[in-house]
């Protein structure tokens, strides 16, 4: 899946990172622990959350996750917004709640990130 | 080039709207050098969970990666108050964070476990003058 399929499965808008809507994205996740998402992301992953701050962003960053997509309507700032250019991770909104943006993608067939 | 790549970063008490930029170089200069992605990953994720602990729970201190052809070593080491219970710090789950960092979505009592289970050797010390922190990667 692509991340410009994950979006529309999504119904969501990229914020920044629109030139990388044609890379893949292979699994995903869905935390608003950031702890948690330390534990189990993996590389080349979307991560969906409903927490927003730049946290956010360095832990993608860490992590190689690709996209991160906010839910909940929830909308980045411009500083969380510009630290992703840096980063060049893709940022997606979208107004699902957690539970339905985790169901949408996981319908489409895309895995969780895999356990050890 | 040396055979011993070494830097130091000071990691400050607090310093959130900071907290990864130690870590982000780290990742940096591992691929810079062409180290395996997967290593390289494995070195942010503990670096960047040490880095975090220090603004968290420390007085501040310092972060080295040390960087030989056999082996990445990353030591941490602040000037305190220290860890009361290791064994307990070393359970996943276990966590003595205030509620502001629980907040930012850290401090679910993850980090040393998650340390310990990225690098090939983990040495914990602590007292109440500080925690030593020494964590090697094989290069293999």
């Amino acid at each position: 899946m692509t991340i410009a399929q994950a979006a529309a499965a999504l119904g969501a808008i990229p914020v920044c990172g629109e030139e990388n809507m044609d890379k893949p994205v292979n699994s995903a996740c869905g935390a608003d622990l950031m702890s948690d998402v330390l534990t189990f992301a993996k590389d080349g992953s979307l991560l969906l959350t409903g927490m927003v701050n730049q946290h956010v962003i360095r832990t993608a960053e860490m992590l190689d996750v690709v996209c991160i997509a906010f839910v909940r309507g929830k909308k980045p700032t411009e500083d969380i917004i510009d630290l992703a250019k840096q980063t060049g991770v893709t940022l997606l909104c979208c107004d699902l709640t957690l539970y339905e943006a985790c169901g949408k993608l996981y319908e489409k067939g895309l895995p969780p990130c895999p356990k050890e | 080039m040396p055979d011993v790549f070494r830097e130091t970063f000071e990691i400050a008490s607090g310093d959130f709207a900071s907290a990864g930029e130690a870590s982000a170089k780290i990742k940096s200069i591992l691929r810079m050098i062409g180290l395996d992605p997967a290593l390289t990953r494995r070195v942010t994720i503990a670096s960047y969970e040490a880095e975090l602990n220090m603004i968290i729970h420390s007085h501040g201190g310092e972060m080295t990666v040390e960087i030989s052809p056999d082996a990445v070593l990353l030591h941490c080491e602040d000037t305190g108050p220290g860890i009361e219970d290791i064994d307990m710090a070393m359970q996943e789950g276990y966590s003595t964070a205030p509620f502001d960092v629980r907040m930012m979505g850290f401090g679910a009592g993850m980090g040393l476990p998650n340390m310990k289970k990225n690098s090939d050797e983990f040495t914990i010390r602590s007292d109440s003058g500080g925690t030593r922190l020494d964590m090697r990667f094989d290069i293999k």
